[in-house]
């Protein structure tokens, strides 16, 4: 999840993603290729497109595949960028309201660009009742950033998150895409003071 | 290796005897958990091993396999020997040579590696305790198996019984066996799935449509996560019986993003059954079509709501809807639409290939089969536990679970998440299913149990969960969206020391207010942890309200921290901790807090090996 500004957006990037799920959708309208897609590697988890025995025929990308369309281009630009959601209204349609609408509903989407790292502790159940408030409390102070933000020099985004499944290694931290079981507050401090090490 | 279509029984059969047969070919099997221990290192582990195997040139004879959860996650990170069944805990990359020397090479179990009860060293893992009073069907295959591996599956019989379904049995007579089993939906609510299945068999419509539900919102259980990332071609197995029984050609996994590792494995397992004809037009040379599309939460708890779930799949904001119309009626696309959960889907094969009497003959009266429960919190075997419905919580957490973590009180046990209660001591020995929790004022939820001991403030745990459903809230209806507003600001009062005589009246008041008229369920359960509390801990929450004390020593308003001159040893361990350097005190003298620089923080009371330090 590479931070871009705003300023040199890749449109490209987006025009990718519409043309696929747009070529993808146009196949799955023409029942004679349906055997074809029977040995290949799914292309991307979020969009399993030509499969599709009743979605959107006719080639269009329609308003059911925005969330994962969305979750697509997170993936690519780390959040959601004004112009490319502006293109995916050009191009497809949904209007930009709407997707606004549901942008803002899920949590796991952001307006905003996020830091380089991603620091996620869990404030679920398991988490709480063995002491997650003491780890989530010292991410805070030892970033400087409040649940949400990322801090000035875009190195940490730090957010609380309600489960990570990993309960049973509670308290749970998860940075990047590595978890950290069993945590306390040191401990955490102690893995985040290693990354700004790394980071110079 | 398994890279032909499929046509037929004959076919697959032949295939999951060749497979077998080649899996005979290595005298040992490591296997290795490779999803929730992967926190601990696991990783590690597997690689000095594969590395230390193919240098003493072993790696003909044994065979290291990456699995799914094995259960007892407290041990992490964990490994079992086939054949030998013996279980290691806390293992490292250093342990591997020794395990080669003395598993590998000459049969014997490491010592040291092994779970130790009571004082003593158990190898076998049907010796250990934790194992020994579980009966796991539904997770059978996890931690056996290698999930990425579709050979895994059909060498164990995988598909077998939805081939057999799908060559001539009559859907109906499918749904009748599901009936009269007795399974009732995991998901929560504990509806017979026999019967949603008949709803939606009956309901008119050119288009069905199968959906699992994989939102596992409940913060504090990983069944359903366990379940798809050490077995996921059951689910897809269940699936396909379900989808024929229903007349789906269309399904869908919807699970949350926040499990990278099962969205991972379950879109490898699709895209292997799809290659053997297992999923798709066809399937095995029947006429029956079916396919799978996983799709990803995106952060909203609501979602797991059957009716949110659809509007999410549609491309909506997630806000449920009233039922009726059901979704066996009308739902994805309006369309007829079956909704159940990861682990009801996951019995679905062993329930048609064992009959309904096998099943039914699991579990109680009115609850049926086992069930799968999360065991977590304050307690010493945290870890995946399946037990038949109507095992008692003495049962579940002293024997299997080992008893309250670092010696202390058992409190309560929290069971159905955010719908859910705590449900105390006393009833201990009750046993657990879908009836008997109602009755003590929780639910059984999806399976998430949180052990809590005396430390635990009930009154912080239920603020606990008002703040996660008030949060969670999406907002349509204003019993729900105000109401538990108030009842946190109730909460966070009387946590703060700032509580008014009547309060409690009032939050009782307002719970079941809310609880009448809310539209979905999350608003009509979103009151459950605090009246349950009520009813159980009523004296805790006049503690916080008239003496102003929080007994477990959680709300810091309402909590002076001080230490026992005669308990303390003086070993300095406090000081090391405390952040605000609130303790003084020498070697050899009792150490002392300085009220006026204490924070409450209770950093002290969780390092002091002698629990000197305690609540005023
Ligand atoms: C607020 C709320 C959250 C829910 N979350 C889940 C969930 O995470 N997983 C699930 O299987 N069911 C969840 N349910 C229950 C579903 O609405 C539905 O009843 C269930 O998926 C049906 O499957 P079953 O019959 O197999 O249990 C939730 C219900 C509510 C009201
Ligand atoms: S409660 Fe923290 S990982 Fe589940």
């Amino acid at each position: 999840m590479a931070y871009k500004p705003e300023l040199d957006i890749d449109i490209s990037l987006v025009e990718a993603i519409l043309d696929r799920i747009e070529q993808a959708r146009q196949v799955s309208s023409s029942p004679e290729v349906a055997d074809a897609h029977q040995g290949r590697v799914s292309s991307s988890p979020q969009v399993a497109d030509a499969r599709r025995v009743g979605g959107a025929a006719g080639g269009k990308v329609s308003g059911d595949d925005l969330i994962p369309i969305l979750q697509e281009i997170q993936e690519a630009y780390g959040y959601l960028p004004r112009p490319v959601l502006d293109r995916v209204s050009e191009r497809t349609g949904i209007p930009a309201s709407r997707m606004y609408g549901v942008i803002t509903f899920y949590d796991q989407f952001y307006l905003e660009p996020h830091g380089k790292h991603n620091v996620r502790c869990c404030r679920g159940t398991a988490c709480h009742v063995s002491g997650g408030k003491k780890v989530i409390n010292s991410v805070k102070s030892a970033l400087g950033i409040e649940d949400g933000e990322t801090t000035g020099d875009m190195l940490f985004s730090m957010e609380t998150v309600t489960c990570l499944g990993a309960c049973a290694l509670s308290p749970v931290m998860v940075v990047d895409n590595t978890y950290h079981g069993r945590m306390s507050a040191r401990r955490a401090e102690q893995v985040l003071q290693q990354l700004k090490v790394e980071e110079g | 290796m398994a890279d032909k279509k499929i046509n037929s029984i004959t076919d697959l059969q032949q295939l999951s005897q060749t497979l077998l047969d080649k899996q005979k070919e290595y005298k040992i099997r490591v296997l290795i958990c490779m999803t929730g221990c992967r926190a601990l290192g696991a990783k590690d582990i597997s690689t000095k091993f594969k590395q230390s195997l193919k240098e003493q040139k072993l790696d003909n004879q044994v065979i290291v396999i990456e699995t799914g959860c094995i259960g007892i996650c407290a041990k992490a990170p964990t490994i079992l020997i086939e054949p030998f069944d013996f279980l290691y805990g806390s293992v490292t990359p250093d342990d591997v040579d020794e395990i080669i020397e003395t598993t590998i090479k000459n049969s014997k179990p490491v010592e040291k590696l092994a779970v130790s009860q009571n004082g003593e060293k158990t190898a076998n893992i049907n010796e250990v305790e934790f194992y020994k009073k579980q009966k796991k069907i539904v997770l059978e295959k996890c931690g056996r198996i290698d999930p990425t591996k579709i050979e895994d599956a059909i060498a164990t019989g995988g598909y077998l019984t939805a081939v057999e379904m799908l060559n001539g049995k009559k859907p109906q007579d499918i749904i009748d066996e599901m009936t009269a089993s007795g399974l009732r939906g995991r998901g929560g609510a504990g509806f017979p799935a026999g019967v949603k299945w008949n709803f939606c068999r009956q309901a008119q419509g050119d288009e069905k449509y199968l959906i699992c539900n994989a939102d596992e919102g409940d913060p504090g259980a990983f069944m359903d996560r366990a379940i798809l990332e050490g077995d996921p071609h059951k689910v897809i197995e269940g699936m396909i019986i379900a989808a024929y029984a229903i007349g789906a050609t269309q399904g869908f996994i919807y699970v949350r993003a926040e499990y990278p590792i099962a969205v991972e494995h379950i879109n490898i397992a699709l895209d292997q059954a799809r290659q053997l004809g297992l999923l798709g037009e066809n399937i095995a040379g029947s006429d029956f079509n079916f396919d799978i599309e996983v799709r990803m939460g995106a952060g909203a708890f609501v979602c797991g709501e059957e009716t949110a779930l659809i509007a999410s799949l549609e491309g909506q904001r997630g806000m449920p809807r009233p039922r009726p119309p059901f979704p066996a009626h009308k739902g994805y696309l309006d369309k007829p639409t079956n909704i159940n959960n990861v682990e009801t889907l996951a019995n679905v094969p062993l329930i048609i290939k064992n009959g309904a009497k096998w099943y039914s003959d699991i579990g109680t009266e009115k609850s049926k089969g086992t069930k799968i429960f999360a065991l977590a919190g304050k307690v010493n075997n945290t870890g995946l536990v399946e037990v038949p419905m109507g095992t008692t919580l003495r049962q579940i957490i002293f024997d299997i679970g080992g008893g309250v973590s670092d010696g202390r009180n058992f409190k309560a046990a929290q069971i159905g998440g955010p719908s859910g209660g705590c449900i105390p001591a006393e009833f201990l020995d009750h046993e657990i299913d879908y009836d008997s929790v109602e009755q003590l004022g929780a639910i059984m939820g999806s399976g998430g149990l949180i052990v809590t001991d005396d430390r635990t403030c009930m009154v912080d745990l239920a603020r606990y969960f008002l703040e996660f459903v008030q949060s969670e809230s999406c907002g349509k209806c204003t019993p729900c969206r105000v109401g538990t507003k108030k009842m946190l600001e109730i909460l966070n009062n009387i946590c703060d020391g700032n509580a008014k005589p009547g309060d409690l009246n009032e939050l009782e008041e307002l719970a079941n207010t809310i609880k009448k008229a809310s539209l979905c369920g999350l608003g009509q359960t979103a009151p459950n942890p605090v009246l349950s509390t009520l009813r159980h801990f009523r004296d805790e929450y006049t503690a916080h309200v008239e003496q102003h004390k929080c007994p477990a020593g959680i709300c810091k308003e309402l909590t002076t921290f001080v230490i026992s001159a005669e308990k303390c040893k003086a070993c300095g361990k406090c000081i090391d901790v405390c952040p605000t350097e609130a303790i003084t005190g020498e070697k050899k003298t009792p150490h002392v807090i300085i009220q006026e620089k204490c924070v409450t923080c209770g950093a002290c009371r969780d390092v002091c090996p002698f629990d000197a330090v305690d609540t005023e």
